[in-house]
C-alpha cells in the first residue's frame, strides 16, 4: 500500500480475517463480503480507500470493479481521500444542536483551523460535519475513529482535542465526569434496586 | 409507573459485567433449550399473546410478522436479520441494548429463529457503532464458546449461527429491504414491495427483519409469559418500552418504562423535568424525527405509547423524545432535519431526491425570512406531492417535520418573513420564482 494509493494489498494477517469475512456469507454469496471488506481494506490503509483497494476487493468478492466503486461511492464511511491521523466527526443533527453542537463544532474549526472536510497540513487531524451518529442522550458528541465523546461542551472539547494532538487517545464516553453511559446525570431512577446480577 | 421487577433490561446503563457470566447471574440463557423444544408454533403464539409491536419504529405485531414466514420447508433457507442500523435523528436506545445487554439479543435471535424456523441470523450494525459490533461480537463468541449457539444449540437439537455484518453510513439501511440490498454487498436502496421479505428478502430467501429491541425482549417475554408482556401498557400498546429522551431536559437519558406512561410525568420522574420548568416546554418530537411536532398543549396530556401519541397527530416512533423548550429556534430546528433527509434520501425517487432538496431550500429560506407568506402554502403543498409517492417511508420521514412545523408553529415561520419584510424596501422581489430553484 502506498500513500498515493496506486497499489494495494492485504497484509497477511488482513488476509485471514477476510477469509472469516467470506465465510459468514453462503456460498455464491460472496458479494455479502464487498462492506465489510471494504471497511477491512480502508482500516489497514489509514482510513482511506484508494481505488487499487477497491480493485483488491472486487477480485476477492468476484464482482466487476463498477460494483465494487458503486458501493464504495454510495455510503458515506468509504474515505476516498487520504484523511488526517484524528478523524473527528461532529454531529450536528437535533439532539446535539439542541444541546450545543455549534460550540462544539466552533471550537474544532477554530482550533484545528480548518472546516469541514478539511485536512490540517500536517495531517494529524480531518475534520466532518456529520449526521446523527445515535448517541442523542449524551449531546452533544463527536467521534474520533473508533470513539464516541459525549456531553461535550466547549472546554471539553478543546481538552479533548489538545490530548489528541499530544498523541493520546482520551477516555472516550461523557466528558462531563457526571455519568459514564445514558443513565440520568442527577442519580438513577430505575434499576435502584440490586437487581443487576452479582455486580 | 413500571416496578424494578417488570423489567427486561436490568443492565442497560451497563453498570455491571457484561459478559456471559453477569447475563446468566440475571437471568439471561435460563433454561433457553426448554423453550427452543417448545417449538416454532408456541414461540409464535406466545408472541402474539404478548402484543408486542416492533420497536424499530413502524410498530407491526412481532408474532404476526413471524407467522408470515412458510411454514413449509423448501430449498430456501429462511434468514433472520436484526435491523440494529439505528439512526434516526434522537434515537440511542439499541446502541445501549448493544453494549451492555448484548445477551439478551443473542439469545433472542435465537429463539425467534426458532419462531420463523431459520438457523442463520445476520446483525447490521451501522458502520459507526464499531465498538458496539465488537461487544455484540464479543457476547457472539461467548455463546458460541459455551455451545449456547452454534451446531446443537443450548443442546436443544436446534442449529444455529449468529454473524454480525458492520453497514458503512447510510441512514437508508435502516429501511429493511434497503438493508437486504446493503447486506447483499449493494447500494442501499429500496426495494418495490410485493414480494415482501417473508417471501422473497435476502438471497430471495424468506426473511423477517426485526429490530435489535424487539428482539432482544424475546427471552423474557417467553419465559415469563405473553400475558406477562400483555398485562403491562395499555391494549394494542402493551409491555415495556426503551424511551431515549435528549434535549432540553434536566437530565437527558435512556430508560424502561410502561407503555402509556403520560408524557409529562415520564420527563419529571426520569430526566428531572423540562429546563425550566414544565411552562418553559416549547414541543416535543416524541418518537425520532421523522414524527411531527407536538405543541405544549398536547404534550400536557399525552399518552407515551402508539395510540396515545397517534391521536395528537404525531406517533411514538422509536420512543426517541426530543425535547425542546422556549428559547429553541423551531423554524432552524426543523430545517436541520431538513438537512438530515437531503442527506440520506437514497436518489432512486424523483419526489424524493429532487424533493428534499427543494424542501430544505425553502425551510433555508424561510427561516432568514426570504420568501412570501404564501410560499409556506407552497411549501405545504410540495410535502403533500412527495408524502405516499415513493417507494420507501423516506419521502414520508422528510415530508412529516414540516407538516407538523406548520401545523403548529406558522405564527414563528411567518413572523420571520414579516420581520425580514420590514427591513427591506421591497419584501417580495423576485421570490416566487426561486422557490423552483
Amino acid at each position: 500500500m502506498s500513500k498515493a494509493g496506486d497499489t494495494f494489498a492485504f497484509t497477511a494477517e488482513n488476509l485471514e480475517a477476510a477469509k472469516a469475512i467470506l465465510a459468514k456469507y453462503p456460498e455464491g454469496r460472496e458479494a455479502s463480503a464487498t462492506m465489510p471488506l471494504l471497511t477491512l481494506a480502508q482500516r489497514q490503509n489509514d482510513n482511506w480507500l484508494p481505488r487499487a483497494a477497491m480493485d483488491a476487493v472486487a477480485d476477492m468478492v468476484g464482482l466487476a470493479t463498477i460494483r465494487v466503486y458503486e458501493v464504495a461511492t454510495f455510503y458515506t464511511m468509504y474515505n476516498l481521500e487520504p484523511v488526517g491521523k484524528n478523524f473527528v466527526q461532529v454531529c450536528t443533527n437535533i439532539s446535539c444542536m439542541l444541546k450545543g453542537s455549534d460550540d462544539v463544532f466552533k471550537v474544532c474549526k477554530k482550533k484545528l483551523g480548518i472546516g469541514s472536510g478539511e485536512t490540517t497540513p500536517d495531517g494529524m487531524f480531518t475534520l466532518l460535519e456529520v449526521e446523527c451518529l445515535g448517541a442523542c442522550v449524551n449531546a452533544p458528541m463527536m467521534q474520533v475513529g473508533d470513539d464516541y465523546y459525549e456531553d461535550l461542551d466547549a472546554t471539553s472539547t478543546e481538552k479533548v482535542l489538545d490530548a489528541l494532538a499530544r498523541g493520546e487517545t482520551p477516555q472516550p464516553g461523557s466528558q462531563a465526569g457526571k455519568r459514564v453511559g445514558c443513565q440520568p446525570a442527577g442519580g438513577l431512577t430505575t434499576l435502584t434496586a440490586n437487581s443487576g446480577g452479582e455486580g | 409507573m413500571l416496578h424494578d421487577r417488570d423489567r427486561i433490561f436490568t443492565n442497560i446503563y451497563g453498570i455491571h459485567d457484561t459478559g456471559l457470566k453477569g447475563a446468566q447471574a440475571r437471568g439471561d440463557w435460563d433454561k433457553t433449550a426448554d423453550l427452543v423444544k417448545k417449538g416454532r408454533e408456541w414461540i409464535v403464539e406466545e408472541m402474539k399473546a404478548s402484543g408486542l409491536r416492533g420497536r424499530g419504529g413502524a410498530g407491526f405485531g412481532t408474532g404476526m410478522k413471524w407467522s408470515f414466514m412458510p411454514k413449509e420447508a423448501s430449498d430456501r433457507p429462511h434468514y433472520l436479520v436484526v435491523n440494529a442500523d439505528e439512526g434516526e435523528p434522537g434515537t440511542c436506545k439499541d446502541r445501549e441494548i448493544l453494549r451492555a445487554e448484548p445477551h439478551k439479543l443473542v439469545e433472542g435471535a435465537l429463539l425467534a429463529s426458532v419462531g420463523i424456523g431459520a438457523h442463520t441470523c445476520y446483525v447490521y450494525v451501522r458502520g459507526e457503532f464499531y465498538r458496539e459490533a465488537e461487544a455484540l461480537q464479543r457476547a457472539i463468541d461467548e455463546a458460541y464458546a459455551a455451545g449456547l449457539i452454534g451446531k446443537n444449540a443450548c443442546k436443544s437439537g436446534y442449529d444455529f449461527d449468529m454473524y454480525v455484518h458492520l453497514g458503512a453510513g447510510a441512514y437508508i439501511c435502516g429501511e429493511e429491504s434497503a438493508l437486504l440490498e446493503s447486506l447483499e454487498g449493494k447500494k442501499g436502496q429500496p426495494r418495490l414491495k410485493p414480494p415482501f421479505p417473508a417471501n422473497c428478502g435476502l438471497y430471495g430467501c424468506p426473511t423477517t427483519v426485526n429490530n435489535v429491541e424487539s428482539i432482544a425482549v424475546v427471552p423474557e417475554i417467553l419465559r415469563r409469559g405473553g400475558a406477562w408482556f400483555a398485562g403491562i401498557g395499555r391494549e394494542n400498546n402493551t409491555g415495556t418500552k426503551l424511551f431515549c429522551v435528549s434535549g432540553h431536559v434536566e437530565n437527558p437519558c435512556t430508560f424502561e418504562e410502561e407503555m402509556g406512561i403520560p408524557m409529562k410525568d415520564m420527563l419529571e420522574k426520569h430526566c428531572g423535568g423540562v429546563s425550566g420548568g414544565w411552562n418553559n416546554l416549547k414541543g416535543v418530537i416524541p418518537g425520532g424525527s421523522s414524527v411531527p411536532v407536538m405543541t405544549k398543549g398536547q404534550c400536557d396530556s399525552a399518552l407515551m405509547d402508539y395510540d396515545g401519541l397517534k391521536e395528537h397527530g404525531s406517533g411514538l416512533g422509536t420512543a426517541a423524545v426530543i425535547v425542546m423548550d422556549q428559547s429553541t429556534d423551531i423554524v432552524r430546528a426543523i430545517t436541520r432535519l431538513s438537512a438530515f433527509y437531503k442527506h440520506e434520501s437514497c436518489g432512486q425517487c424523483t419526489p424524493c431526491r429532487e424533493g428534499t432538496g427543494w424542501m430544505w431550500r425553502m425551510m433555508e429560506r424561510i427561516g432568514e425570512g426570504n420568501a412570501r407568506i404564501d410560499e409556506i402554502d407552497l411549501l405545504e403543498d410540495v410535502t403533500r406531492r412527495i408524502e405516499g409517492h415513493t417507494i420507501c417511508a423516506l419521502g414520508d420521514a422528510a415530508a412529516w417535520p414540516i407538516q407538523g412545523l406548520i401545523r403548529h408553529f406558522r405564527d414563528e415561520m411567518e413572523a420571520r418573513i414579516l420581520e425580514k419584510a420590514g427591513t427591506q424596501a421591497d419584501p417580495t422581489a423576485d421570490a416566487p420564482d426561486r422557490a423552483a430553484q
